[in-house]
């Protein structure tokens, strides 16, 4: 019987301390991370003065009472505290904003879903019809939204008239009524919804045919390829969408403070955009809008900095809760 | 030293250089002494205002008689600029060496901030005597002591009438108080076939035009602060019944038809304005409307008066709300001096004062250019003249947030108005609360 041998563990490697690198790829690997680090300075330069250095201007004047003139007067959290407690119309604005989230985040993204497929199964004239519907997204937002404000003004627009001419008795004020204001500026956001419909064309001209083919000789009607063929497969695609479109909520302005401006009607000679916007009864009171009429109608710097500082941690939870949300979607089995 | 150690020292250096830099923004001082009395000003001087069309060539005008009585300054204008941007350019050092704004609100928070220049020192050195100034100007002028603006000529507000449309309803004159000023309204009110409104006595939304809270509150002796500083709108009975008087004539006409009248409305500063196209029988404006009416050559048989009073106070008729254009040196001005020449131009020279009147149509601010053989007066100018000199008349207070106080009223008002709030006083005593918490926010 021949005795094993005891195991035997293979002596380790003696531990060498690496040479030292030669002179001349030293010189070639600090030459390389120069290269790298000049590639990535207009970058950097760009980040620094545009992002960073704002943001911690920012942050910094949350904390104090400042109006740009005077030098800044610390005050701690009372901006916070003011936000939360105090401020009559924070919520509120909070509360329209998060409505425009809501509603027409999704409802653009159905309708250009909707407008993409239509399209696409356009035999004759489909470019036309695509350059039809993208053309209301070229539209200034100003120039779109006071066209807007003229045809559904309930005195004098198209709109109402046609109502009218119909044997309507309903005769919707728009954007006067505080309860139509929103939905009215939804109306126009669906209208001008080319930009997610050639998006989302170009996703679906993406996917391959032959899923189709075999979706539909295992027998799947059209809802289920599109269920299991179609939006898995543009699935990055929609959530591109959804983020921007989010993103684009929070700061939305433009479209209501020109709706409010010309529904309210005065002319803000000499006075500025701050005062009136917001109307009719607060209804499109965005948190943007807020924040600008207390930073620069009421010169509440500060303040309005503290409201800049919880917007931008709001769009970075929000954007961080979709993406995680979505990646569970796509590789839920995987990860679970 | 490790790399680690390096990278977070480079950032806290980074963040210390970024908070320095923060704390130090909003510069630029304004403590140079000022030239000797008999050192004569030069260069050009940079002048930013806020009117637009007619009244800004009329402004150009005296301007351009300045530069040709001091040859040594040019002034380079610019119109059309408001308070938001000339504010937001001189904190950022861009701003102009003198701006001229409409709102007398502004007071309180430029003189404040500094973002005009205390003028004492010049007035004292150049002896400008400001008692040639109206009362209520020289006090809407300066903020607690610290005057930093001068006046531009003022604006008083009262009643444009429509004197066919009133005498087509049997009146021969206008009303005296609100009460007559409701009943007037219904009878001088029609309705088209649909039972839209066509043509209106009296609009008593408070966001029409200049019907506002701040410009009703003298006819009714409101007022809007105590003598500490706190709002007086929940506490002060006679906004309970200004509003009162205004929401039962809402009711009259219905919330919908007046917002939806409201909406048809034309341009306030064109000849689509609604009581130059003969829509609103009787409505309150200021001086500035004659000229106005007069340029649109707009096809209307008026006369003006001034506006109605609360029932329980008749000795207020009469009176009115007074404001003005202001004008004051930025903080950042590059020639004050040549800037502080065109202001005492602007605000003390009789015949500029007067050629100004004479062209936008609104109030001279000093004693000689009111009495001036030169001033245009007619009957309709003199009605302006008349409550601008008048004890009852009277503006709203500036505070350092400027005029959020209105603001915050104003848009409470828009849902008192409309019937979503019906709790007049819990209302009021809520808008008092936002106002102080408000001020407070703002540093007083």
């Amino acid at each position: 019987v021949t005795a094993l041998a005891p195991p035997t563990l293979a002596a380790p490697a003696a531990r060498t301390r690496p040479g030292r690198v030669p002179a001349p790829l030293r010189k070639k690997r600090r030459k390389r991370r120069l290269f790298i680090a000049a590639l990535m300075a207009p970058w950097a330069t760009g980040f620094t003065i545009f992002f960073l250095y704002p943001l911690v201007a920012t942050a910094w004047f949350s904390l104090t009472r400042y109006n740009l003139l005077s030098p800044p007067e610390f005050i701690g959290l009372r901006n916070y505290s003011f936000f939360f407690t105090s401020d009559p119309y924070s919520l509120l604005s909070v509360r329209n904003t998060l409505w425009l989230v809501v509603f027409v985040v999704p409802v653009r993204i159905v309708f250009a879903m909707l407008v993409a497929q239509l399209v696409i199964r356009i035999k004759r004239g489909g470019s036309m019809f695509r350059t039809i519907y993208y053309l209301p997204a070229l539209a200034p937002p100003v120039a779109a939204t006071l066209a807007f404000a003229y045809v559904f003004n309930p005195a004098t627009g198209p709109v109402n008239q046609f109502l009218a001419k119909l044997g309507v008795d309903w005769q919707p004020l728009w954007f006067s009524d505080p309860r139509l204001a929103k939905p009215t500026l939804l109306i126009m956001a669906v209208w001008g919804l080319g930009d997610v419909m050639i998006i989302l064309l170009a996703a679906l001209l993406q996917v391959p045919t032959e899923h189709y083919e075999a979706a539909h000789l295992d027998g799947a009607n059209a809802l289920q390829r599109f269920r299991y063929v179609t939006l898995p497969t543009i699935w990055p695609v929609l959530l591109f969408v959804a983020v921007t479109g989010v993103i684009q909520m929070l700061q939305y302005f433009t479209q209501a403070a020109v709706a409010s401006s010309v529904a309210g009607g005065v002319s803000p000679v000499g006075g500025g955009l701050g005062e009136r916007l917001g109307y009719p009864d607060n209804s499109m009171l965005t948190f943007p809008i807020w924040l600008y009429s207390k930073g620069f109608a009421s010169f509440q710097l500060g303040y309005a900095c503290a409201m800049a500082m919880l917007l931008f941690v709001v769009s970075l939870a929000f954007t961080a809760v979709l993406l995680r949300r979505s990646r569970v979607f796509l590789y839920g089995a995987e990860e679970a | 030293m490790t790399r680690s150690r390096t990278y977070r020292l480079a950032v806290g250096l980074a963040a210390l250089s970024i908070l320095a830099a923060a704390c130090t923004a909003g510069g630029g001082g304004s403590d140079e002494p000022l030239a000797s009395p008999t050192a004569s000003a030069s260069g050009k001087v940079t002048f930013w205002h806020f009117f637009t069309g007619r009244e800004a060539e009329a402004i150009e005008g005296v301007v351009r008689d300045f530069e040709a009585s001091h040859p040594g300054i040019t002034v380079d204008v610019s119109s059309g600029q408001d308070d938001e941007k000339m504010r937001q350019a001189i904190a950022s050092g861009g701003g102009p060496d003198i701006g001229l704004s409409y709102s007398t609100d502004i007071v309180g928070n430029f003189c404040t901030t500094g973002a005009w220049r205390d003028l004492a020192p010049y007035v004292e050195r150049d002896q400008v005597d400001l008692g040639q100034l109206i009362e209520v100007v020289r006090s809407y002028t300066e903020y607690q002591g610290t005057r930093c603006s001068m006046p531009v000529l003022a604006d008083t507000y009262g009643l444009y009438y429509n004197k066919k449309l009133l005498a087509d309803a049997g009146y021969t004159a206008p009303p005296k108080t609100v009460s007559e000023l409701a009943d007037m309204a219904k009878k001088l009110t029609t309705f088209k076939s649909n039972g839209d409104i066509d043509v209106i006595g009296f609009m008593p939304n408070l966001d029409y035009y200049e019907n506002s809270p701040a410009h009703w509150a003298p006819h009714w002796g409101a007022t809007w602060f105590d003598a500490e500083g706190k709002s007086t709108v929940a506490t002060d009975p006679a906004w309970q019944e200004m509003l009162t008087w205004q929401k039962q004539l809402v009711d009259f006409y219905g919330a919908d038809k007046l917002t939806k009248f409201s909406a048809g409305k034309g341009d306030e500063f064109s000849a689509a304005n609604d009581f130059e196209r003969g829509k609103v029988a009787m409505m309150l404006d200021g001086e500035w409307r004659i000229a106005f009416i007069d340029a649109d050559k707009a096809d209307i048989d008026y006369a003006t008066a001034p506006f109605p009073v609360a029932d329980s106070k008749p000795d207020l008729y009469g009176g009115g709300y007074v404001s003005g254009n202001i004008i004051g040196i930025s903080k950042g001005a590059e020639n004050p001096e040549a800037g502080w020449e065109l202001i005492k131009y602007l605000t003390t020279d009789t015949a500029a004062i007067v050629k100004l009147s004479n062209g936008i149509k609104n109030v001279p601010t000093t004693t000689a250019a009111l009495t001036s053989p030169d001033l245009q007066v007619d009957d309709n100018f003199r009605t302006f003249l008349d409550i601008f000199a008048h004890p009852g008349s009277g503006t709203s207070p500036s505070t350092p947030a400027g005029a959020e106080y209105q603001n915050l009223y104003g848009t409470w008002l828009v849902k008192w108005q409309s019937g979503r709030e019906t709790d007049l006083t819990g209302g009021l005593a809520e808008v008092a609360e936002q106002i102080d918490d408000s001020i407070a926010l703002a540093g007083q």
